[in-house]
């Protein structure tokens, strides 16, 4: 009976609700139990994690950047081991220094070692020739990258623990805490870092050269360690502040509330809810910040401040190939592409791997 | 000393006021967005909180909560004073002043909520931010039984995880989920069950059902009617809708503006309603017999809402009001019992 009452009334031409007359009858059936419980099946569980390295996994450029990566990171590990020459040493023959294996080409010989091979002995090849002290320069290659890409990881490393500490503690107190934390980060940001870590590496080469003394970064040099001290002094604004920002839109989320209307203290707070939060853009950032330390690095180098004689890194390997640019090109050219393929590697990586964790752009 | 009062309410609130410091230009502005609240909720008690958005209902639960720091008034849970900022009031809600027009002050009380959060809850707005997406239904109802150390083992701990979920109606099979795989209103149940996890006496429940399909709205209502019954829960249900406040409220405020206009019974307050404003509010509950809503006259209220920046002043509803006098811009009407409970806060009705 009630059913005509709705099938009497008039219905209004632009309405959207369900016109009730167009059912004939109203004895529809009751969901079974059974038909209820399929609603209830859902798709597999993907976590945050696994789901990204789905999207990575199909990003052919990130995927070619991280074999290139491991490839090259694969034989700065092994190969000191195989090639029998070390960085630090010249050629010898019988003895004495071998005069005649300075400078050699890619893949030669000097007349000492093809003596050598006449009478039977094996003798490892020159892959990159030698320098003009006699060094063989592929395995010079091989450290030179070794340094140049933990420089990076380091400092990587020193930048986000810093900036992570110092954006999530501004971000998460705001008011007053982060006007002061943020006004650092201003002046920080103002200083000329070049003349900052030349005028340091100068200030510092006298202070850290006694202290460093016996220790294993007395290979490095004071050079670096400033270096280093200078990276973790500068470079971590940025990151400090991206984080902040970060921060600062995800504690407005009405679950940092809950969190703190159930009691939660602030450090598991931060810990638990607002960090996980912005993992993904702490990973990308990292990842970049990678490249831009080995192009600092190689940058100083080149210009006499990095490490020092005779460990070398990949921006004093170019530096030296200066003097015989013109006879040996090849010693500026082989640095300088490897520099470029582990800068455009970490580049296109942390591209994809922004493409594949940042929730916003999904 | 007050026992008779310690018994009859679970919570108190008196005068209290929350204004938010906005910055425009130069000048910092007050935003009032609670201003000058009292209501009482008694244990198992129902208490619907009604108000157009922006009114400030949020806030009210909030700074009851200590989510947010009150500007002043004085709130009293389970026979303890949480907060009070001081001023002393007399019998018609005046605030006492001395000669040169400072209030006096009594004694400032601000205690450590942590344990009280063990008493009180909330249920949040908005089912899709309240949960962090990166934990997993499990770790979000178990985290206040993790902050307050409410289980021994690990056993007892997903033990009772699992009670919740069934008690909230989840199937327990979905406790490793990830939030952000759920409908909203199986969120809302997380939401729910994370609430309940602590045992509380008091609720919040902000909107719960706003944000939620119609379908589904009258499922989650009825499971809050449920968990009171079973548990003994007192709640401060927050609505902008009338028909579902008073669905499931014993008693109702209505709000305008940061104050509270009329408080009542449920059926007192949608039989015999006082206040212009709820007035206008009834009048806009769309009537389901066409019979009732052709012949019903709909009150249509003219005009905006002030901003909550720059209110008019004494009633803040007189913009309005079609009863406005000059009285009503001189002076904000006391919130006065016109018999039985029923409190009205207008000069002219
Ligand atoms: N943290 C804050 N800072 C500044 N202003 C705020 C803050 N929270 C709320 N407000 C303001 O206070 C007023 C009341 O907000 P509130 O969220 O309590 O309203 P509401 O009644 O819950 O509305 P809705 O029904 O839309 O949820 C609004 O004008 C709002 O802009
Ligand atoms: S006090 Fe005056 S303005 Fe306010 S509701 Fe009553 S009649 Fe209207
Ligand atoms: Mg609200």
């Amino acid at each position: 009976m009630q059913n005509k009452d709705y099938a009497n009334l008039k219905r209004n031409m632009l309405s959207t609700q369900v016109d009730i007359s167009k059912f004939k009858d109203f004895d529809f059936e009751k969901a079974t139990d059974e038909e209820k419980k399929q609603q209830d099946v859902m798709g597999e569980s993907t976590t945050f994690f696994k789901d990204g390295m789905k999207r990575l996994r199909k990003n052919p450029l990130a995927m070619a950047s991280i074999i290139i990566l491991a490839i090259i990171i694969v034989a700065i590990l092994v190969l000191p081991s195989i090639v029998p020459y070390k960085y630090d040493q010249s050629m010898m023959a019988n003895g004495i220094r071998d005069r005649g294996a300075t400078n050699l080409g890619i893949m030669e010989y000097s007349k000492a070692e093809l003596e050598r091979i006449d009478a039977g002995e094996k003798v490892f090849p020159h892959i990159f020739g030698t320098d003009s002290l006699g060094r063989d320069y592929f395995i010079r290659v091989v450290y030179g990258t070794r340094v140049s890409l933990s420089v990076g990881i380091v400092a990587a490393i020193m930048v986000l623990i810093i900036g992570l500490v110092y954006g999530a503690i501004a971000g998460y107190f705001g008011g007053m805490v982060d006007l002061i934390m943020m006004r650092i980060v201003d002046i920080i940001y103002s200083l000329p870092d070049m003349l900052l870590i030349i005028l340091l590496s100068v200030v510092l080469d006298d202070v850290l050269k006694p202290i460093i003394e016996g220790t294993i970064l007395a290979k490095l040099g004071s050079n670096m360690i400033s270096m280093f001290i200078v990276f973790a002094l500068l470079y971590w604004v940025s990151m400090a502040r991206l984080i902040r920002g970060q921060v600062l839109s995800i504690k407005n989320n009405e679950y940092v509330l809950a969190a703190r209307c159930i009691g939660t203290k602030d450090s598991r707070i931060l810990t638990k809810h607002i960090l996980p939060n912005c993992l993904s853009v702490i990973i990308i950032t990292t990842a970049l910040q990678v490249p831009s330390a080995i192009f600092t690095e190689s940058y100083l180098s080149f210009l006499g401040l990095g490490v020092s004689i005779p460990m070398t890194s990949l921006g004093s390997l170019a530096n030296e190939a200066r003097a015989g640019l013109q006879s040996y090109p090849h010693r500026l050219v082989i640095p300088a592409i490897i520099i470029c393929l582990i800068v455009l590697a970490l580049n296109l990586l942390g591209d994809g791997l922004r493409d594949a964790f940042d929730s916003k752009l999904k | 000393m007050n026992n008779n009062n310690n018994n009859e309410y679970l919570l108190k609130v008196d005068h209290l006021k929350q204004y938010f410091p906005v910055k425009d230009g130069f000048k910092t502005l007050q935003l009032k967005a609670v201003d000058d609240v009292s209501f009482a909720i008694r244990p198992g008690e129902t208490l619907g909180l009604v108000g157009e958005s922006g009114c400030g209902k949020t806030t009210v639960g909030r700074t009851l909560l200590r989510l947010y720091q009150p500007t002043a008034g004085r709130i009293e849970f389970d026979g303890d004073v949480l907060f009070d900022s001081g001023e002393q009031y007399d019998e018609s809600g005046k605030m006492i002043v001395d000669a040169t027009g400072k209030p006096i002050r009594g004694k400032k009380i601000d205690v450590d909520m942590l344990p009280y959060r063990k008493k009180m809850q909330m249920v949040f707005q908005d089912p899709y931010s309240s949960l962090n997406p990166r934990m997993t239904v499990e770790d979000i109802i178990g985290e206040p039984l993790d902050v307050h150390n409410l289980y021994k083992t690990k056993a007892e701990r997903r033990e009772r995880i699992l009670e919740l979920m069934e008690i909230v109606g989840l199937n327990a099979e979905h406790a490793m989920r990830y939030a952000h795989e759920f409908s909203g209103g199986q969120r809302q149940r997380i939401g729910i069950a994370r609430a309940l996890a602590v045992n509380p006496k008091f609720i919040v429940c902000d909107e719960p059902v706003s944000a939620l399909d119609v379908s589904i709205q009258a499922q989650v209502v009825n499971m809050f009617e449920e968990l009171q019954e079973k548990l003994g829960v007192a709640y401060l249900f927050i609505a902008h809708d009338l028909l579902v406040v008073h669905h499931i409220s014993d008693r109702i405020a209505v709000m305008y503006l940061g104050k509270v206009m009329e408080i009542a019974d449920a059926d007192d307050l949608n039989n015999n309603p006082i206040h212009p404003y709820t007035l206008s509010l009834l009048s806009a509950v769309p009537i389901p017999d066409p019979e009732t809503a052709r012949n019903s006259q709909r009150i249509i209220l003219e005009g905006d809402v002030p901003s909550p920046l720059n209110m008019p002043t004494g009633c803040p509803f007189r913009t309005r009001c079609k009863y406005a006098t000059e009285q009503c811009a001189a002076e904000m009407p006391p919130l006065k019992d016109r018999g039985d409970g029923h409190f009205v806060a207008c000069w002219n009705k």
